[in-house]
């Protein structure tokens, strides 16, 4: 049987998101959310975390996503972790430098060209990013685009922590990409340094080396997080 | 681990002594308190197990400290080892051929910083340099094509350097650890569980493996075992991870040939055995899931069988995918009679994994020093000889088959029990060993009295195998680039760690 037949004849797998949610088990890890500043278990749990993602403020204790590095230390199949976890795909925020709306425009709506940077990734973060092209998530039915040059990218989609020998070539990447463009830090590493950063060799985080627009937590972020953060920068909603 | 002390005089001849007896060097570690103290593990013969030779280089001032023969010149899988820890421990070694601009890039850090010992000066190291790469072919007309490092798609970050008279590259040289992100040194004084984090996130896509290595390491210095159930779990996610790289390995060469329609279908089915690890481990690509003394969490059989079935499933799928591959005729005359890697060269430059197997190398840790449950589990470990492209593609096919086979074996009747074993801190220090899906990993650890990691020696298969591209990339077209890259299936944030 020929390819092109075997793959007409697999029919349709692409999921419905966005336009419903996607509830297959295993797409969404979670995400440590929701803080009860009463609970003493909760305070408990800053000292078991080891990137500091779970901090105990005075009389409150705070999650920082950005930081979480999906150790699982706190998960809720972990030995009666206290703290709630979220599973919808809104993880990402933007960055604290960031004023105003980060999204491109209407004009993006239907085409927008990423240039993916290594800048230190462990492998995971990319991987995921990949499978935005599989039948399954599929980016390209929503307009969205990997380019290999950063010449006609909209985007600069960082991963890593960005280590000592990737800065010039991060840098290079990014002054090379015209005007509009945003950032888009994905991954705990390329969100703060992660477990990596700062480091002798590591920055903390893709904000040290190029301005930063949008940051996505996770370690790493499942794809629909990625492309809940790439359909919001494409304009299809406003932050 | 045996191990016995050698003088610097003796270093070579023993050396060779030992590889003329078949054993096989594994890693150097240094152990670096004032005086460096270098130890050459090697990997036995089957029942013959571990040893290592520690050499505490004689003599009185710092700089003779540090000046070391090499073992290069007589064992060339000695040669990026050495070249990795002269660049982080700034040892010399006597009679290399080549060292310098190799972890640390010649542009961006000084000669001699050594970042790895104790109280090495390193935010003063750093420079800002223009570098140019070395030009050895000196034909008419001959030039140097630099491929990287952000370069293609979502490629990892790496530096090729092609070097040609027009056409044809005659060689290549890779300039890697851009993504150096100092696993080792950064685990130093950390909690025994926190420098596992590390280990687990240097190369994610085989993070299971490494986590394992390292638990390994670390459950030996601290006199505890993994309870049988732990044990027969850990086996059993270290195999599904082998499938699921095995099949992004094939995906990857499918997709440098262009064959989308093939590329698409393998991605799905990389997602599906993504989806069973996250539905089964609680993390897709299995973070958090080891720990010292066992496993962090337990999985009931029920979701266990019905992830094997899954993965069955899926194995039955890349199968087919691949029986069809090798009736594409378009596609095979791409793969066939490229990147050859001959038996000679992947046992002497100390080439691992399937990558060395498709070599007819074959040399499996699961078989040649069984660990964990593969003590009573032995899996089939398949091999070619002809060493192409073609060969290393059937190799990984073959593997997919031979894990689930095993994955049905492990399934079968669990032992139960918790999984997760109480330690208490102590010190000392210990080999870990696993056979990651690229290959042979080996860590060497050592941890204080409060359990903490006073240092660790972290060979991933990668670094053993990106030795040997060059050679799998000598006289070839352009076009065959991305191909040859692809069929190697060689990791750069594992070799960067």
């Amino acid at each position: 049987m020929s390819w092109f037949l075997r793959g007409i004849l697999g029919g349709i797998r692409t999921t419905r998101y966005p336009a419903k949610p996607e509830n297959a088990p295993g797409t969404n890890p979670g995400l440590p959310a929701g803080v009860d500043p009463a609970d003493a278990a909760q305070r408990l749990l800053a000292d078991t975390c080891p990137t500091n993602a779970i901090v105990d403020i005075a009389e409150a204790v705070e999650i920082r996503a950005e930081r979480c590095i999906h150790c699982m230390r706190c998960a809720p199949r972990a030995a009666a972790s206290p703290l709630p976890w979220r599973y919808d795909t809104q993880w990402a925020v933007n960055a604290p430098k960031r004023i105003g709306d980060a999204s491109l425009g209407k004009t993006f709506r239907k085409s927008v060209h990423v240039r993916v940077v290594d800048a230190g990734d462990c492998g995971a973060c990319l991987s995921e990013i990949l499978h935005l092209n599989d039948p399954l998530y599929n980016m390209h039915r929503l307009g969205i685009f990997i380019t290999p040059t950063p010449r006609q990218a909209d985007v600069l989609l960082v991963v890593g922590p960005v280590t000592e020998q990737m800065r010039v070539p991060l840098r290079e990447a990014y002054d090379a990409m015209p005007e509009p463009k945003r950032v888009l830090a994905v991954g705990a590493c390329a969100a703060s340094g992660g477990i990596f950063g700062p480091s002798f060799t590591a920055a903390a985080g893709a904000s040290d080396v190029v301005p930063v627009d949008v940051v996505v937590p996770g370690c790493p972020p499942p794809p629909l997080v990625i492309l809940e953060a790439l359909l919001a920068l494409a304009g299809h909603r406003s932050r | 681990m045996r191990s016995r002390t050698i003088d610097s005089a003796a270093l070579v001849e023993t050396c060779m002594a030992l590889s003329g007896d078949g054993w096989r060097l594994a890693t150097i570690a240094v152990t670096d308190a004032e005086l460096p103290e270098l130890r050459y593990v090697f990997c036995g013969p089957r029942s013959a197990g571990w040893q290592q030779l520690v050499l505490r280089p004689a003599g009185a001032t710092d700089a003779a400290n540090r000046r070391v023969p090499s073992l290069a010149p007589s064992n060339v899988a000695a040669d990026w080892l050495e070249r990795e820890i002269e660049d982080l421990f700034a040892i010399d070694f006597v009679g290399h051929p080549l060292l310098g601009d190799f972890v640390l890039h010649d542009n961006r850090w000084a000669e001699g910083v050594g970042p790895m010992r104790p109280g090495a000066r390193i935010r003063e190291a750093r420079v800002e340099r223009a570098w140019q790469p070395r030009r050895v072919l000196r034909e008419e007309g001959a030039f140097v094509m630099p491929v990287g490092p952000v370069y293609a798609g979502e490629a990892e970050s790496a530096l090729f350097l092609l070097e040609t008279v027009g056409e044809d590259v005659v060689r290549t040289v890779p300039r890697l650890f851009y993504k150096y992100r100092g696993v080792e040194k950064l685990a130093q004084g950390r909690s025994v569980q926190d420098a596992l984090l590390l280990v687990e996130r240097a190369n994610g896509t085989s993070a299971f493996a490494h986590a394992w290595t390292y638990c390994m390491a670390a459950e030996e210095i601290l006199g505890v075992r993994a309870p049988a159930r732990a044990e027969r779990l850990r086996a059993v996610f270290a195999e599904l991870e082998r499938v699921r790289r095995h099949v992004a390995a094939i995906r990857a060469i499918v997709d440098s040939t262009a064959l989308w329609v093939g590329a698409a279908r393998l991605l799905e089915l990389e997602e599906r055995l993504l989806r069973a690890c996250g539905a089964a481990g609680g993390h897709r690509y299995l973070f958090g899931l080891a720990t010292v003394g066992g496993l962090q969490r337990d999985v009931d059989d029920s979701t266990l069988l019905a992830v094997a079935n899954d993965a069955s499933d899926v194995g039955k799928h890349v199968v087919a995918t691949v029986e069809q591959l090798a009736h594409t005729s378009s596609f095979l005359d791409r793969i066939q009679r490229v990147g050859i890697l001959t038996q000679a060269q992947a046992e002497q430059f100390g080439a691992v994994g399937p990558f060395a197997r498709a070599s007819g190398a074959v040399f499996d840790l699961r078989c040649e020093q069984p660990y964990g449950a593969y003590a009573t589990f032995q899996p089939v470990v398949p091999s070619a000889d002809e060493g192409d492209g073609y060969a290393r593609l059937r190799v990984l096919a073959q593997e997919i088959r031979s894990s689930l086979a095993l994955i049905a074996e492990l399934t079968r009747e669990i032992p139960t029990g918790p999984v997760r074993t109480a330690w208490s801190a102590r010190s000392g220090e210990a080999l870990g060993w696993a056979e990651a899906p690229g290959g042979a990993s080996v860590q060497l650890l050592r941890l204080d009295d409060e359990a903490r990691c006073i240092d660790l020696r972290f060979t991933p298969p990668s670094f053993r195998n990106w030795q040997n591209f060059r050679w799998v990339t000598e006289d070839f077209a352009f076009q065959d680039f991305p191909i040859i890259l692809a069929t190697c299936g060689l990791c750069v944030a594992e070799n960067d760690r």
